[in-house]
């Protein structure tokens, strides 16, 4: 199971969070506005690597925080 | 595979030639399925498909085989019946055994709510040409002798909307039969290649890069299961698509017969037997989008509370085996074919947990596709461009979870 670090409550188990999504840029090479807004509502990244997501401590301080995660082994990585 | 497959399967192994008219990477069920189409039906036999592992190690080898065509959407339930339909006849088409059995599939419902949605489903079923009946506690019942209709006192059942035509089939058995089909006709299937890039011809694609060397191509689709962003990244195209895993498990045997399937949308979950008569038991995907196959206590502990409620038999049965597959989810959770807006290049993916069931229509389709340059009516709704187009084909309600 995935254990989360919140800035203010600790290290609590994943099914306390929601997650918000990936954080990411629009890719640089669309020019486009229609083609960016279509990336922006509907497209992802999908990294298999390391990714940087938003979190929401929903079943707690009800924050929003940053982190980086690595989806090869579904941990946390500082 | 391993030589016991191997000696009641007739499997041929080449070693990659420099260039094929169709390259295919990934071979699961939809990848080796259009290579036997396109060699079937259109003649062209110049195909190769790649594959990183051994054939069905992917998510063939890892969903819980449930065929069925109940969706919620016009366009979904015509597509899956004919994929139903076309396991109906696989048998004969292939000449192999792959252990189709028709069950028959009932989702229960355990509040007014889904009731409605249920009643809903089944006239638009029926309307679309798969036959989907609302039944009452008693007939769930007398189809499902071990059904407890008061849901252990938390969810009590309401009713349900049964699906007789549902089926399963042994999942290897089908990817081995496709394999074998698309071989005999001289399809090369190379394991234990890895795609590392797609080689660039201008705008369009012309091939791919393996660990096996460069082989160039006229048509380059990815029929991969997990990993389809970083293979269309290599082309410039972007997916409206996450990768999340979803767990499994099956129990050790039970000695009576277990009528059909019995799945709850509303709990999310899903029983069935296998052949063995292990009872085989599923549930949600993973929230976080992941690539990781490690399976978790708690999946095992949160299905185990909600079928033990609906089939409380369960209670004295043993955890055997639990595993992990991960899916790719569209944003409107239905799947994405065809063309990408890059010649060359196609795609069948989005297949989150919903690919098994759809491995022969999608094969044929995408077969069909490539041979003609044409989208088939039955793919024209699953187009990728539908995003950019505001047509979406959300079908959340219907994805179950299998």
């Amino acid at each position: 199971m995935l254990w989360i670090s919140c800035p203010i409550c600790g290290r609590r188990p994943v099914e306390e969070y929601r997650l918000g999504g990936e954080l990411r840029g629009i890719a640089a090479w669309l020019t486009d506005p229609a083609q960016r807004d279509v990336d922006y509502v509907w497209m992802y990244d999908n990294l298999e690597g390391v990714t940087t997501e938003r979190w929401f401590h929903s079943a707690g301080c009800r924050r929003w925080l940053t982190l980086r995660r690595d989806t090869t082994t579904d941990t946390v990585v500082d | 595979m391993n030589d016991f497959v191997e000696r009641r399967v007739a499997l041929e192994w080449h070693e990659p030639r420099r260039s094929y008219d169709v390259v295919i990477i990934g071979g699961g069920g939809h990848g080796l399925a259009t290579a036997y189409y396109l060699a079937d039906r259109h003649r062209i036999a110049s195909v190769a498909v790649i594959e990183a592992g051994y054939i069905g190690s992917g998510n063939s080898g890892r969903n819980t085989t449930i065929i069925r065509a109940n969706y919620g959407i016009p366009e979904a339930v015509r597509f899956y019946q004919h994929s139903l339909e076309l396991y109906q006849t696989l048998e004969e088409e292939l000449d192999c055994w792959v252990m189709h059995e028709t069950k028959g599939i009932m989702w229960l419902a355990h509040t007014e709510t889904h009731m409605r949605a249920e009643r809903a489903r089944s006239l638009l079923n029926l309307a679309c040409g798969a036959e989907t009946v609302m039944i009452t506690p008693q007939e769930a019942k007398e189809l499902c002798p071990q059904l407890d209709l008061s849901g252990g006192g938390r969810y009590p059942v309401l009713g349900a909307s049964y699906h007789p035509a549902a089926a399963t089939a042994r999942h290897d058995r089908v990817v081995w039969a496709y394999a074998q089909g698309a071989m005999r006709h001289g399809v090369h299937v190379l394991q234990h290649t890895k795609v590392t890039g797609l080689i660039r011809d201008g705008t369009r694609v012309a091939g791919v890069e393996t660990s096996a060397g460069p082989i160039a191509a006229g048509v380059v689709l990815s029929a991969v299961g997990g990993r389809v962003s970083m293979i269309a990244a290599h082309a410039g195209v972007r997916l409206p698509i996450r990768t999340h895993p979803l767990q499994a498990f099956v129990t050790n045997g039970y000695e009576h017969p277990f009528g059909g399937i019995v799945s709850d949308t509303e709990l999310l979950c899903y029983v069935s037997q296998t052949e063995r008569g292990q009872m085989l038991i599923g549930a949600e995907y993973d929230e976080q989008p992941s690539y990781s196959l490690r399976s978790s206590f708690s999946f095992l502990q949160s299905s185990a509370v909600k079928v033990t409620h609906l089939l409380p038999f369960l209670r004295d049965l043993r955890i055997l085996r639990q595993w992990t597959g991960i899916c790719d989810i569209s944003t409107d959770s239905s799947p994405i074919m065809g063309e990408t807006g890059v010649d060359g290049f196609l795609v069948t993916t989005g297949w989150g947990t919903w690919g098994f069931k759809a491995i022969p229509a999608g094969g044929e389709q995408m077969a069909q596709l490539i041979a003609t340059g044409r989208t088939p009516a039955l793919l024209e709704p699953f187009r990728l461009d539908r995003f950019a187009s505001d047509h979406t084909m959300a079908d959340p309600g219907s994805t179950g979870t299998h």
